[in-house]
């Protein structure tokens, strides 16, 4: 094997996540739900249902307040810090390293409180992927980088995505699709805001690639995260009150 | 966007294009790749050889899904071969291996696109 062969293997190995069929939540944080993420398959922009989006959100920083890879090296050990307020991001013990599953809890119109997750397929000095399961909103990946262009700094989150399913992708149409581009608006201004540009202006770009939608996967409704997180919330007072017979039935037996 | 680290040279094989692949594929690639496939043309299969590959991020992923649609908006057929067995992991990770067909050797490939 040559030299850069050699390189490019020990990249191949730190850089990317092992192989999984299955995704595997080795602990839940306090306040996690961990209904939709255990056992699920990941599911890229390939088995999602509706159009295929590129979106592209950037904020240029000026280069002499940070480099690439210190503002991807913050962004990956902050990263539930700059996450928008309305939801949580429970972020592996640790950290964002690749082949880790991290916990998402968000509220939706409606009050529904969805639980789902995302893993971490690729992380660099320079970039991370995070790839989602089945029954999460869209299908598909999120990239964050960086990169330095002309004295700035350009901070990037660049989601390719499809709807997961047709749910899901009603709701991105009437509406979805605006709160998507304003909570990652939210999370670049949250970054240039550490890095001491709250107010720095954040560009969207936003390409359809397909506007064909995948009807042959209209059945992954059955892993949607917000179905079962509503049938999750909705079985809380029978949960409860099991909880409360079988405390009471360990009461009586002592 | 990054630079391009990688080169794609296409040729043309009966009904099918091979495109050679070498070096880094990143996102910096997306402008290379999509002239290559353009060059491509109307081959019923377009067919991608990563013998000679040295990496790729996930930036390069993206690309393949994004050249995908553009193949089966064309109703062309997209297969691979010359994978390492990590980039072959890698598109089973991804679940591109659901879309792209992927051979364990140019013959093969050409073979399953109708051009042997």
């Amino acid at each position: 094997m040559t030299e850069v062969n050699e390189k490019a293997a020990a990249r191949d190995a730190t850089n990317w996540a092992k192989k999984v069929s299955r995704l595997n939540v080795s602990e839940v944080p306090e306040g996690a739900v961990n209904i939709n993420v255990e056992g699920k398959r990941l599911a890229g922009p390939i088995q999602g249902f509706g159009k295929m989006w590129q979106k592209t959100y950037q904020v240029r920083l000026p280069r002499e307040d940070v480099s690439a890879t210190d503002l991807i090296a913050a962004w990956k050990q902050r990263f539930p810090e700059f996450w928008p307020e309305g939801g949580s991001f429970y972020a592996p013990l640790t950290g964002i390293e690749p082949g880790e599953v991290a916990l998402i809890g968000m509220t939706l119109p409606g009050r529904v409180k969805l639980s789902t997750g995302v893993m971490v397929l690729y992380a660099d000095e320079e970039s991370f992927t995070l790839m989602t399961p089945q029954g999460h909103m869209f299908a598909g990946w999120i990239t964050f980088s960086a990169i330095e262009k002309e004295g700035k700094t350009v901070a990037q989150a660049q989601v390719l995505m499809r709807a997961s399913d047709p749910i899901f992708e009603l709701g991105l149409t009437l509406g979805g699709h605006k709160q998507e581009d304003r909570f990652w608006h939210q999370t670049l201004s949250n970054v240039a805001g550490h890095f001491g540009a709250p107010d720095a202006l954040v560009d969207t770009q936003v390409v359809c690639v397909d506007k064909k939608r995948q009807w042959s996967k209209w059945r992954n409704v059955w892993h949607s995260s917000a179905i079962r997180s509503t049938l999750y919330m909705l079985g809380a007072p029978i949960r409860g009150a099991k909880r409360l017979l079988g405390r009471g039935a360990l009461d009586a037996s002592t | 966007m990054p630079e391009a680290t990688a080169t794609f040279d296409v040729r043309r094989l009966g009904p099918a294009s091979v495109v050679d692949i070498r070096g880094d594929v990143t996102s910096g690639s997306e402008d290379v790749l999509m002239a290559a496939y353009e060059e491509a043309g109307d081959a019923k299969a377009v067919i991608l050889n990563f013998s000679e590959l040295s990496y790729m991020n996930s930036g390069g992923i993206g690309l393949l899904v994004t050249l995908l649609v553009r193949a089966n908006r064309r109703s062309q057929s997209l297969l691979a071969f010359g994978l390492s067995d990590h980039y072959r992991q890698i598109f089973e990770l991804t679940r591109l291996d659901e879309a792209v067909g992927i051979h364990d050797s140019e013959s093969d490939a050409l073979a399953a696109a109708g051009a042997v």
